[in-house]
C-alpha cells in the first residue's frame, strides 16, 4: 500500500466543454442540469447517436505560425489554454520558474487522427496526403503535446499519455512524480480529444455507442455520447486553495474493452487513491463516477461505489453534460471536482430518468448544494487501465 | 539538476535481424553480424491461442522483449508496474482504420478498434501475465524512448520498487508512409531497480541536463541498421549497455536531455 503524499496544490485549471468554453460555461451547466449534448451533426458518414461537440472550432485556426499543427484536436487545445487566463497562469510560473523548469504532462486518446483521417479522403492521384496536411507531427499521437509546448514557450520534459479514457487522470500522477524527484518546479497537466471517425465508428463497431442521449446508470442505459473538450491545470509543490491528495493507478488484468466483473481493479486504484491521500472513504463528500453509461461500466462501478461508501456521499456521472470525452475525460472530471469543492455545486446524473437497481443511495440524479471537503474521481480505459484521484480544499499559503 | 542512479536486472531486444539481447549485444560491439535471412515476427505466448494470432505486430514484439527482460530480471511480471512507450503506436491499424472509415465506416472491426488504442500493449502484457499493477502508455515522437525512460525511473526513484520500461515502433505503411517516417520493426525492454541486487547487471548514472542536446548517434553498423525506426532513440544506450562501460545523452526536447552513464556490475 502506499504511503501518504504532500498535498500539490493546483494554483490554475481550466475546462471546455459541450457545455461552453471555461468553467462558468461548465459550471452553469451543471448546476442547472442542461446537456451539452446535442444530435449526431458531426460524422461525414451517418450515425445515429448523440454528441457532445464544442462550437466554433471550425472557424478557430491557430496562429499562421503554429499552422503546421492546425488541425481540430490542436484548435480544441488552443480555444481550451485561452480559457480561464490559463495561458497568463502559466506565463507567470515561467516567469518564476524559467521555462526549463516547467513541464507538461498531456493525456489524449484521439490526438489528431481526425487529421489523418481526412487526409485519407483527400488522397492526392498518387495516393499521397494532400500538400496542406503533410506535416509529419499531426500525423502522430504527440501532436498535442508537441502543440501545447509551443504555445506554453516551456522547455521542461514534455510528454503525452495515451491510456485510452484513463490518459488525463494519469497525467496527475506523473505530475507528482516530477515534482518530488525535483526534475521540474510546475507541471501543466490536462488532455484534449476530439470528434472523429475513429471513436465515433469504432465504439459504434463495439455495440457501445446509444442512439440516444447518454443515461449513466439508467436501467435501461443503452451506450455512451461520445465527446470532445480541452481541460488543463497548472500543479506547483505545497499546499494552496484546492489540492491533490492522492492517486492510485492500476491494471485490470482482464480484457481489452470491458472491465473486470468484480471492478478489482478499479478498487485497488481507489485504496491506492485513499492511501496516498491519508483518507478513509467517509471523508470524500463527493464522486465524479466514470459512468458512461455502458452496460459493464455502470454495473461494475455502481457495485463498487455501494460496497465501498457510506450511504452520504453525493456521487454523479456528468458524461450526460458533457458526452464521454474518453482521452480528456480525466482532466474535464477534475475540474468538475475541484469545482465542486470551489462552490459546493454537487452536480446530478442528467438525461437519467430512472436509476438501475444495482445503485446505492450515493449515487444522485439531481443537483444539489453542500460542503464539499474532499472530491474523488474515477477514470477507466481500455486495456483495463484504470486511476483515481483525491482532491481536497486546503488552506493558501 | 536532478540526478540518480538505477540498477539494470533486465535487458532485451527484438528486431528481424536482433533477435535477443545476446546477438543485439554481440552486433553492437562489432563481434556479430545480422541475422540472415531476418526472422519472423516472435509469437505473443502469453496471449491465448485465438488472441496469438490476431495479435497486433506492436503488440508481439512488445510482449517479447518485455517477457525476456523480466525473466532476467529474475522477477514474476505480476509484482511489476510498466512504462510502455511508443512513438506512433501500431501504424498498421491506424492506416486500416483512417482507409476503412473513408468508404466503409460501418465494417470497422471491434477488435482492431479496441487494439488502436495506444496502450493495446500495455492492456495485453497486463491481461496476459495477470498483472494488476499500474502501467502507462506514452509517447513523445522521436523522444519516446528517452521520455519512457524518466517516467520509469521516476516511478521507480519514487515509489522506491522495480519497474518495467518497454519501448517499440513498427514501420509504417499505407499511404501514412508519406508522412510517418518509421521502417523495420524494433522492441526492447529493460527492468530498472533502484536497489541492488542479485540481478544486477550493472549502474546507469542519470542526470536531467539543460540547454540543445545534440545526440550521440549509434556507432555500429547493426545499431545503424535500425535507426530509420521511430524508437530508434533507444540505440545509443543499448549501444552503450552493450559496452563494460559508457555516457549517453539522451534528448528530451529541443532544450533537455537525459545523459547516462553506464558502468557494468564487474567492469
Amino acid at each position: 500500500m502506499p504511503v501518504p503524499i504532500s498535498p500539490l496544490q493546483i494554483s490554475a485549471y481550466t475546462a471546455t466543454t459541450a457545455c461552453g468554453p471555461g468553467k462558468a460555461a461548465l459550471l452553469d451547466g451543471l448546476e442547472h442540469e442542461r446537456s451539452g449534448l446535442r444530435a449526431n451533426d458531426f460524422s461525414v458518414h451517418p450515425l445515429e447517436t448523440w454528441i457532445g461537440r464544442v462550437d466554433g472550432l471550425e472557424s478557430a485556426a491557430v496562429p499562421e505560425s503554429l499552422a503546421r499543427w492546425d488541425c481540430r484536436n490542436n484548435r480544441l487545445a488552443w480555444m481550451g489554454l485561452h480559457g480561464d487566463g490559463f495561458i497568463d497562469a502559466v506565463r507567470s510560473a515561467r516567469d518564476r520558474y524559467g521555462a526549463a523548469r516547467i513541464a507538461l504532462v498531456l493525456g489524449t486518446s484521439t490526438s489528431s487522427i481526425g487529421a489523418s483521417e481526412q487526409a485519407y479522403r483527400e488522397l492526392d492521384s498518387d495516393g499521397r496526403f494532400p500538400e496542406y496536411l503533410r506535416s509529419s507531427i499531426m500525423h502522430t499521437p504527440h501532436s498535442l503535446g508537441d502543440f501545447v509546448q509551443r504555445v506554453l514557450e516551456i522547455e521542461g520534459p514534455a510528454v503525452t499519455v495515451a491510456t485510452a479514457c484513463s490518459s488525463s487522470a494519469k497525467v496527475f500522477a506523473q505530475a507528482d512524480r516530477l515534482l518530488r524527484l525535483g526534475i521540474a518546479d510546475a507541471v501543466v497537466v490536462g488532455g484534449v480529444d476530439t470528434l472523429c471517425g475513429s471513436v465515433l465508428f469504432g465504439f459504434n463497431s463495439l455495440a457501445l455507442v446509444s442512439p440516444q442521449p447518454c443515461r449513466p446508470f439508467d436501467v435501461a442505459r443503452n451506450g455512451i455520447s461520445i465527446g470532445e473538450a480541452a481541460g488543463f491545470a497548472l500543479l506547483e509543490r505545497g499546499s494552496g486553495a484546492l489540492n491533490l491528495l492522492g492517486y492510485g493507478e492500476s491494471s485490470d488484468a482482464h480484457h481489452m474493452s470491458t472491465p473486470h466483473p468484480q471492478g478489482l481493479g478499479a478498487e485497488r486504484a481507489l485504496d491506492d487513491a485513499l492511501a496516498r491521500a491519508g483518507l478513509g472513504t467517509d471523508a470524500i463528500d463527493y464522486i465524479n463516477l466514470h459512468g458512461t453509461a455502458s452496460e459493464k461500466n455502470d454495473e461494475v462501478e455502481a457495485a463498487l461505489i455501494a460496497r465501498r461508501f457510506g450511504p452520504t456521499v453525493h456521487a454523479s456521472s456528468t458524461k450526460g453534460y458533457t458526452g464521454h470525452t474518453l482521452g480528456a475525460a480525466g482532466i474535464v472530471e477534475a475540474a468538475i471536482s475541484l469545482l465542486a469543492l470551489e462552490t459546493g455545486i454537487m452536480p446530478g446524473t442528467v438525461n437519467t430518468q430512472a436509476l438501475d437497481a444495482l445503485c446505492g443511495p450515493q449515487i444522485r440524479m439531481r443537483s444539489a448544494h453542500g460542503t464539499v471537503r474532499h472530491a474523488l474521481s474515477n477514470s477507466f480505459g481500455f486495456g483495463g487501465n484504470n486511476c483515481v484521484l483525491v482532491f481536497g480544499r486546503g488552506v493558501e499559503a | 539538476m536532478s540526478s540518480g542512479t538505477m540498477y539494470l536486472d533486465g535487458i532485451a531486444c527484438w528486431s528481424p535481424t536482433l533477435v535477443d539481447w545476446d546477438s543485439a549485444r554481440a552486433a553492437f560491439r562489432g563481434e556479430a553480424g545480422l541475422l540472415d535471412p531476418p526472422a519472423r515476427r516472435p509469437a505473443p505466448e502469453l496471449l491465448a491461442p485465438t488472441e496469438r494470432r490476431r495479435a497486433p505486430d506492436t503488440v508481439a514484439i512488445a510482449l517479447e522483449v518485455a517477457a525476456r527482460a523480466v525473466a532476467q530480471a529474475g522477477r514474476t511480471p505480476g509484482e511489476l508496474p510498466s512504462v510502455f512507450t511508443s512513438a506512433h503506436g501500431d501504424l498498421a491499424i491506424n492506416d486500416y482504420m483512417c482507409a476503412t472509415l473513408v468508404n466503409e465506416p460501418m465494417a470497422i472491426s471491434p477488435t482492431r478498434f479496441h487494439n488502436s488504442v495506444h496502450n493495446a500493449a500495455a492492456g495485453y502484457w497486463t491481461i496476459g501475465t495477470g498483472c494488476m499493477q499500474a502501467s502507462t502508455a506514452l509517447t513523445a515522437f522521436l523522444h519516446s524512448f528517452a521520455h519512457g525512460l524518466l517516467e520509469a525511473i521516476s516511478q521507480a526513484s519514487i515509489e522506491q520498487r522495480p519497474i518495467l520500461l518497454v519501448a517499440y515502433d513498427i514501420a509504417a505503411c499505407g499511404a501514412l508512409a508519406c508522412v510517418t517516417a518509421s521502417r523495420g520493426m524494433l522492441a526492447t525492454a529493460l527492468v530498472l531497480n533502484p536497489a541492488p541486487g542479485a540481478n544486477s547487471l550493472g549502474t546507469l548514472t542519470w542526470t536531467l541536463q539543460a540547454g540543445p542536446a545534440v545526440p550521440l548517434q549509434p556507432v555500429s553498423a547493426a545499431a545503424r541498421s535500425l535507426q530509420e525506426n521511430a524508437i530508434a532513440d533507444c540505440l545509443p544506450l543499448l549501444e552503450c549497455i552493450a559496452n563494460p562501460e559508457g555516457d549517453v545523452l539522451l534528448p528530451l526536447g529541443d532544450a533537455l536531455a537525459l545523459h547516462i552513464h553506464w558502468k557494468a556490475q564487474h567492469a
